[in-house]
């Protein structure tokens, strides 16, 4: 069932130039159950400029202290908004939203990240772990600096780092970590969030090895709860809701 | 206890709040965060004779206090609509009103007689203001012969309460508001949305797969609000108001525009419970103010100097 709930903030946590980690409480009590890759329509306080509310993955979730975590990008007024909220701020949200990821066939899986794509792919990496899976994270950035909540992902599993300029881990894109470039890859399952065009090279990858792939979408959103048909991609069976049949699409169901 | 009851020809309200077609899906995805039996009505998705696809993506631009969209009447077709959502719809106590839209009069006279057969829908918008469908909708909204052959042909085929939605995107809503009530509707809903467009400066790219698209959000209740009172001078059957409602004050503003009952559109998306707080405002305002029936805030705006 979905919620609107006020959440106050009760930690903002600067990682970097872009990326802020903002932990919510749940004023209204116990936190519904959520699965990796749901969102959250996040309803922006004092900034009049962003009139709809901002779609932003759930980041991390602890439903002993009914907290999540989101992880915010600044890429626009919305955003900059939220990450400039001070600890205590009022925030309120509708979720959880969307289909999220769901449990592999084989327990050889990879967790593929790029930009904010990270967000949810910790709370998966923790999800799959109490699924007894696993995870591996091989995670893209421009930049060493713009690496996020990296130890985070080390306590869940292996991680391996590209960045486009070479500062951390192998200099390129995630389709250039020798990870990828074996021709006898050693995982069955990819777990995708991230730029378009990224995820569309790992579907590619994906059919080319017979590998299953999961790819969450960010198409903007209005409602976000399948009322305003905004939100389309095309797929096998013609236009479908980002927001409610998503954002989590089996990358072959979708017409890339 | 203050009555907010209200009447649009046959049909009885429990209250002035309905939802704006297009905004609310088929209820069903507003039931997690309300009570759909607790509204005056709703209007569902716009539905055509065949299924259609809609427009590209992307189909929504934020803009100030608005939002542009160009959907494009994304709807399963009516003969699906009757066999798949239609049963879902019976159980709601509340008026259910489908959207009727088109592109010729053909159509809209088959998927209104196909609705004209449904038990429990008491009454259709007909939608000939829809500016994100190329070959028609807007185009026979938009001048007073042609809203004139459509309602008339629809009129023949139903005959349950006939709301007739106007577009805004005209030099005089009100000679159109004239022409469907000589025409035999029942009542007129406005506005649809605002023909607008938005650009992205730094891609130097339409941000809408269409170029164009339609305005809607408080951005448009100012032009909204003026529409609604000009019609309501002009014409005697029913005026339904609509365009950028987003609190009780705002619905009012509508009713003493001379609207009998609202709409609410886009607020949903940024509060899917918007409607039933609007609701308990209006009792809120009545209350406060002494006024026993909501009916009596209809047209009693004072323009006295
Ligand atoms: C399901 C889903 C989950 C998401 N999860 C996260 C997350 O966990 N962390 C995060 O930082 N971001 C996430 N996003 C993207 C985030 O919603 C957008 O970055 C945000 O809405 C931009 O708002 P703004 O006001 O800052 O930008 P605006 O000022 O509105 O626009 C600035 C720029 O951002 C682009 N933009 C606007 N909306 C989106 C969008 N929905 N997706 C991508 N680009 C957009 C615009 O085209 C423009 O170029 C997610 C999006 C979706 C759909
Ligand atoms: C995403 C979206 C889809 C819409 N679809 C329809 C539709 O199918 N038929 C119709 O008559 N109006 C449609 N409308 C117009 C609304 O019903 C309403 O007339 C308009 O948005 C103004 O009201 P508002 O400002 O409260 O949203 C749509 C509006 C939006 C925002
Ligand atoms: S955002 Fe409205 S239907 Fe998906």
């Amino acid at each position: 069932m979905k919620h609107i709930h006020n959440f106050t903030i009760s930690s903002n946590e600067r990682q970097n130039e872009e990326f802020v980690v903002l932990t919510l409480n749940c004023e209204a009590g116990e936190l519904p159950a959520m699965v990796p890759g749901q969102f959250a329509e996040v309803r922006v306080p004092n900034e009049p400029a962003a009139y709809l509310r901002r779609p932003l993955s759930i980041h991390d979730v602890d439903y002993q202290k009914r907290q999540i975590k989101l992880l915010v990008q600044e890429v626009g007024k919305g955003t900059r908004a939220l990450c400039a909220l001070p600890v205590g701020s009022i925030v309120n949200l509708v979720y959880p939203l969307g289909k999220g990821y769901s449990l592999p066939e084989s327990k050889e899986v990879l967790l593929i990240g790029g930009g904010c794509g990270v967000a949810p792919l910790l709370f998966l990496g923790r999800y799959l772990k109490s699924h007894s899976i696993k995870p591996r994270f091989l995670i893209g950035t421009r930049t060493a600096s713009s690496l996020v909540s990296i130890d985070a992902y080390r306590e869940l599993g292996e991680v391996m780092i590209t960045t486009e300029d070479g500062t951390a881990g192998t200099k390129g894109y995630v389709i250039h970590h020798p990870v990828m470039r074996t021709e006898t890859p050693d995982f069955k399952q990819i777990y995708t969030c991230g730029p378009e065009p990224m995820m569309r090279i790992l579907a590619k990858y994906a059919n080319k090895y017979n590998i299953s792939c999961q790819v969450s979408l960010e198409n903007h959103m209005a409602c976000g709860i399948g009322a305003c048909l905004c939100c389309v991609t095309k797929t096998q069976d013609g236009h479908k809701c980002v927001c409610t049949e998503g954002p989590v699409f089996d990358s072959k169901y979708l017409q890339w | 206890m203050v009555d907010l009851s209200v009447k649009i020809g046959a049909l009885q309200l429990k209250n002035p709040v309905m939802t704006a077609s297009g905004t609310f899906g088929y209820g069903r995805e507003y039931e997690d965060f309300i009570d759909i039996n607790e509204l005056g009505g709703i209007v569902v998705k716009g539905t055509t004779r065949e299924a259609k696809q809609g427009n590209d993506y992307p189909r929504m631009a934020e803009t100030a206090m608005g939002m542009l969209n160009a959907v494009g009447l994304q709807n399963v077709g009516v003969d699906s609509f009757i066999k798949d959502i239609y049963p879902g719809l019976t159980k709601y106590q509340t008026n259910v009103l489908v959207n009727v839209s088109g592109s010729t009069i053909e159509d809209y006279i088959e998927t209104a007689s196909k609705i004209n057969e449904l038990e429990a829908i008491p009454g259709i918008e007909l939608n000939i203001s829809c500016p994100n469908v190329k070959e028609g909708g807007m185009a026979f909204g938009v001048s007073c012969q042609s809203a004139e052959a459509v309602t008339l042909a629809v009129r023949k085929v139903y005959k349950k309460h006939l709301m007739v939605k106007l577009s805004p995107n005209v030099t005089d809503i009100v000679e159109i508001a004239k022409a469907v009530e000589g025409s035999g509707a029942d009542s007129v809903s406005l506005i649809n949305t605002l023909l607008g467009m938005a650009i992205d400066s730094h891609s130097r790219r339409a941000v809408l797969s269409t170029v164009t698209g339609g305005l809607s959000g408080p951005a448009v209740k100012p032009i909204a609000l003026r529409m609604v009172w000009q019609v309501a001078k002009g014409v005697k059957i029913p005026v339904i108001g609509m365009g950028g409602i987003s609190s009780a004050e705002d619905a009012i503003e509508f009713l003493l525009a001379g609207a009998n009952a609202v709409q609410i559109g886009t607020a949903n998306f940024v509060d899917p419970a918007v409607t039933i707080k609007v609701i308990e405002g209006i009792k809120r305002y009545l209350n406060l103010h002494k006024i026993e029936s909501v009916g009596e805030l209809v047209g009693a705006l004072s323009v006295e100097k």
